[in-house]
This record gives structure tokens, sequence and C-alpha cells, in this order.
């Protein structure tokens, strides 16, 4: 196990050094200076060109220059906003709790819809109710969100005047940020209807993010149950005379639960890319919206650093997920 | 947005008489209804793309503010000489979605063209060199399937600079590593059978062999690939249209359309609603295209 543990550890450190790779070549992709980008449109006047020159090492040769880019990312500087001229970790950290909420909330929509409606949906195959699921989950995938969230937009918000059109909060709320997790602060306030306001916040967006991995879910648990089903211990738990519940919920289940734990893993990663699209529709204050809003304002920084540090992200996300993997998998730990 | 990627299939078993291929493999497709449907509104939208000059009842960027934000014709207000009804500038929707099926078709066929094109290379290379070659390559597929896809594709667009044609590249290497994958997996498994070896002791260069005896034989799981990642480049690219980084007005992208529209969500659904039902039909009659083309070539899954 402790090997298993190791040889999965040690594998990130290629893909760490190839994102800041990746995030130290993307700038200096862009046409023109590096120092002028850096400094923005309004110019910078020559001694102080040349001194920032030294300062950023744009004298030295390339693979010198990464390995001071790569120091600096090591200590967690990751540069300053030309914008508002904050380091660019503290502005990410004091937004990421806004996505970590969103991406939180649609997980858990997706997992509590769509586990039950694939088990449903394998247990009575090819009834209508396994159609409907499958064709729903089959429309979910191949959504384009940023129309759903119009879509639902115009439904709720426009039509029924149901659920608030953008933000994360009524305006007339104060909320002193302590967790930075809006639910939570709001709860630990003494505001009791700031909660309420936090939730109907939530709803739109929290559906709009959590459809992809909702249809994903279904099709993977549904999938799943359908190959354990098939099993002979199934037929001899079935033969023993176990109630219809206890084979479903405790024989079969638990080991198609093995699949779909990966494709929520992997669902982590699609879901940040996601939360780029719905915090953009809905304005809402996380890091995605901060992410795009850099690129129109050519913050580079921001956009190098913000880009870096949701690559880490993932990528640690989906080491947990190997790590549970082989945890919950025996076959998977052995075989390596 | 992740698509499955297949493994490469094991040989189907000879049987005495076998059917010709093309006919066993419309058999098993056309089995499957959904995959037929997806067919049709594929050829469907084929169709439109190639005849949009001649279908289109106005032009796509003719502006008339006079008629501006003109409902569908079965609403108040509407008219038939606007059917799908008028954006905020006053051009026909309808015509402007007809052209837009031009554009996303062409998208998607060029991102995915690009994407097996090096795709194939870099996993033909990768699975006949081996060694340091290989765990350059493979590597390099990793890190790029790391990162969230579109977030890889919107970081290189913002430097590259907004535009339709660096929104296709960005895509196309987005997509790149399931090909690459692909077509290193089958090579491995093509390359230690009989007839790789039966070629090479014939006297067949490494280039000989990886083009014409062992990709033939790979084929399969690339054309399912494709049909996938043809729907995968479709939203990937309006998606960035979206953001204001792909497409730039006026041209029809569904997805700059879209954008385009945004504002004027309150006060006129049609212009919103259209564009989008476009982009989510076409996916998923790729998506659906693409499972039917699985279950018929994939000799696994056959009955």
């Amino acid at each position: 196990m402790l090997r298993f543990i190791l040889t999965r550890v040690s594998l990130i450190i290629p893909t760490f050094l190839g994102i800041t790779l990746l995030a130290f070549f993307l700038i200096r992709l862009v046409p023109g200076d590096p120092i002028e980008t850096l400094a923005g449109e309004r110019g910078i006047d020559p001694a102080r060109h040349e001194q920032l020159r030294k300062e950023y090492g744009f004298d030295k040769p390339i693979l010198v220059q990464y390995g001071i880019y790569l120091a600096r990312v090591l200590q967690g500087d990751l540069g300053k906003s030309m914008i508002t001229q904050e380091p660019v970790l503290s502005e990410f950290s004091a937004l990421f709790p806004a996505t970590i909420e969103l991406a939180t909330c649609a997980i858990l929509f997706a997992l509590l819809l769509g586990l039950p409606a694939g088990i449903i949906a394998a247990i009575r195959r090819n009834s209508i109710f396994d159609h409907g699921v499958m064709g729903i989950s089959l429309a979910g995938y191949s959504m384009p969100i940023f129309w759903w969230g119009l879509i639902l937009i115009l439904l709720f918000s426009v039509q029924f005047d149901l659920t608030p059109v953008s933000g994360r909060i009524d305006v007339l709320y104060y909320i002193e940020p302590i967790t930075g997790f809006l639910l939570v602060d709001t709860l630990l306030s003494d505001e009791p209807e700031a909660f309420w306001s936090a939730v109907r916040h939530l709803i739109l967006p929290t559906i709009v993010l959590g459809t992809v991995p909702l249809a994903v879910i279904a099709r993977m648990t549904r999938s799943a149950m359908l190959e354990v089903l098939g099993e002979d211990y199934i037929r001899t738990a079935k033969a023993k005379g176990l109630s219809r519940f206890r084979v479903v919920a405790l024989h079969a289940l638990r080991n198609a639960l093995i699949p779909v734990v990966t494709v929520i893993g992997l669902q982590i990663g699609v879901l940040f890319t996601g939360a780029i699209l719905t915090e953009t529709i809905f304005s809402w204050p996380g890091v995605g919206k901060w992410l795009i809003d850099a690129i129109f304002r050519r913050d580079y920084p921001v956009l190098q650093g913000g880009a870096l540090l949701l690559g880490v992200v993932v990528m640690s996300v989906n080491l947990l997920v190997d790590l549970a993997y082989g945890l919950i998998n025996p076959r998977i730990r052995h075989t390596r | 947005m992740t698509t499955e990627t297949m493994e490469a299939p094991a040989v189907a078993a000879p049987t005495a008489t076998p059917p010709h291929p093309l006919r066993e493999f419309w058999g098993y497709f056309s089995a499957n209804h959904g995959a037929v449907a997806g067919l049709v509104v594929i050829v469907a939208v084929v169709l439109i793309a190639l005849l949009a000059d001649v279908i289109a009842p106005h032009s796509p960027y003719l502006t008339d503010t006079s008629i501006a934000l003109k409902p569908p014709f079965w609403q108040e207000g509407g008219t038939l000489a606007y059917p799908l009804g008028t954006d905020p500038i006053g051009r026909d929707i309808l015509s402007r979605l007809i052209h837009g099926a031009r554009l996303s078709l062409l998208i998607g066929i060029f991102v995915v063209a690009i994407s097996i094109a090096v795709g194939t290379v870099l996993g033909l290379v990768a699975g006949f060199f081996r060694g340091m070659t290989e765990i350059f390559i493979m590597r390099l597929m990793d890190i790029i399937l790391t990162l969230p896809s579109l977030l890889l594709a919107i970081v290189i667009v913002a430097v590259l600079g907004p535009g339709l044609m660096n929104a296709m590249l960005a895509v196309a290497l987005v997509i790149l590593p399931h090909y690459v994958r692909l077509a290193r997996a089958a090579v491995i498994t093509e390359t230690s059978k009989d007839y790789v070896t039966a070629a090479r002791v014939s006297g067949a260069g490494t280039t000989r062999l990886m083009f014409r005896e062992v990709l033939p034989n790979c084929t399969a799981p690339l054309i399912v690939q494709a049909s996938l990642g043809i729907s995968t480049a479709i939203l990937d690219a309006a998606a960035l249209g979206f953001l204001g980084l792909g497409a730039q007005p006026p041209s029809p992208e569904w997805g700059t359309m879209l954008a385009d529209a945004r504002e004027f969500v309150l006060r006129a659904w049609w212009v919103v609603t259209f564009p989008g039902l476009a982009i989510l039909v076409t996916v998923l009659a790729f998506n659906l295209l693409g499972d039917g083309l699985r279950d018929a070539l994939d000799p696994k899954l056959k009955r």
C-alpha cells in the first residue's frame, strides 16, 4: 500500500513541472515585450523598464528564468495583479471559497439525483423510467451549460420571479466573511433572513453547474449496476432468499460504486471548467469569473497565476481520488 | 467536457462466410434507433449548411433597426417573413442560424481533423519507438488531460488573442490526448500480432509498418472518437464564442450569437433560445452517432 501511495504521489512531480512550464511559456507567447505586457497599456519609463528586466531576470538565459520563476512559485509568490496591485495568491484565496461552495452544492445535487436515478434505471431495465433517465442524461451530457443558465433565468427569474438573476446574496445584507462560505457565514450571523437569501441565490447556479455531472453520474451508475447485477454472487444472494433491498443496497451497490467514485473524481475537473461559464452567467464572485475578467483587462499575472493555481487544485483532487480508489479497491493497489 | 475513451478492440473471431463488413456494420448500427436519429439530424444539418445561401430567407449580416427584436411568427407582432424573429439590430435569426450551421460543422470537422492527424502520428510514434520518446509524449498528454479542457482552451486563446482560428487551434490541442492514447494503445496491441511480424520479416520499413499495416487496423476506435470529438469541439468552440473569445461578431456562430443576445434575455426570449437549441440538437446528434458507432464497431460488445 505504501508503495502504491509513493508511486502515485511521485507521479505528480512531472505533472506539476509541466503545469508551471506551461504557465511560464504561455506568458512569453503574448506578442510583444514581456515587461510592457506586464506593465499594461500605459507604458513604462526606460529606467524602470531596465530595473524590472533585472528584477524578473529577463536578461538571463531562458532556463535560468524558468528556474527563478519556479523558485518564486514554490515560495507562493505568483506576482501581483496589474489592476489592483494585490498579490495573485491572496486574490485567489479570497475568491476561491465562493467557487468551492458552488461546486460542492453542484456535485451534491448531481449525486443526490444521479445515484438513485441510475440505480432505479438499472433495476427496471428497459422500462419507461430507464429510457427516460437515459434520454434526459444524454441531453444533459450534450448541454451547452451557458445556454442552459440563460434558459433557467428566463423561466424561473423572469417568468415566475422565483429566484434572483445574479450574485451570491441580496445587497441588503452585509455578512462578515468568517469561513468565506456564505451558507455557513450567514448562519453564524445574527440575520436568519440572509441565509435564505444566500440559498435562493445558489439554486440556479447549482442546477446549471450540476447538470453535466448529473448526466454522467446517472449513466455511469446505471451501467455499473447492470454489470454487477449480472454477477454470480448476486444470483447467490437472491437464491439465499435475501430481500430485494438487501441484494441491491448491500451486495450490488457497494461493488457498483467503485467505478462511480472514479467518475465523480474526474467530474471535479470538469466542474471547475463549468464554474468559469456558470460564474460568468450569474455574476458569481468566484475564481472563474475572476479569470475571465482578467482576460478582458489583459491582467496577465492574474491569468498566469490563476490558471496555475486551478491546475494545481485539479491535479491535487485527481491525486486524492486515485488514492481513495486504491483504498476501496484492493485490485488496484496490488497490480502496481 | 469529457469524452469516453475507448480501448483498442480485440480482433473479431472469423466466421465461416463473413458478411460484407459494411453490411454487417449497418446491421448493428441500424438496430440502434438513437444512432439512426442522430445520423438523420446530422445529414439534415449538413444539407442546411451546404445549401445555406439558397435556403436562408435573408442575409445573415443585413441589419435593419426598424424591425429590431421582432418576435417569432406565432407570437403577436411576428411575421412569417422573419419566422424565428429578429435580433436586437434587426437581423433575421433563422438566416443566422442557417449560416451558423455551416460554421459549427466546419469548426467540428477542422478541429477533429487536426487532432486526428497530429494525434495519430504522435500515438504511432510513441507506440513504435517506446523508450524516452514514448514517455515524453505520453507525459505531455497526461498534463494536457489533467487541466480542465475549457480552462486550457481559454488560457491559450487569451494569450494568442480572441478569434475563431485561435479558438479552433486551442480546442484541437485540448482534445488531442484522446487520439494519441487511442493510437498508441492500438499500436501496442497490433504490433505483437503475426501479420506485423510477417510484414517486418519481409522487409517493410518502419514508416510502411506504421501507416500501411498497423494504422488501417486501428481506425475503428478513431472513428468513434472522432464523432464524439466533433460534439466536444462544437460545444467548446461555442463556449469560447459565448465568452467572447471565439468567433467575433458579426459572425453568425451560435455561441457568439448567444453572447450578443445575452443582455436581451429579459426582453426577448427568442434571441437566446434558438441558437442554444441549435447547439444542443447538433451536439446531441453527434453524441448519439458516436454511441451507435461504438456499439456497431466494437466487437467486444457484439452479440
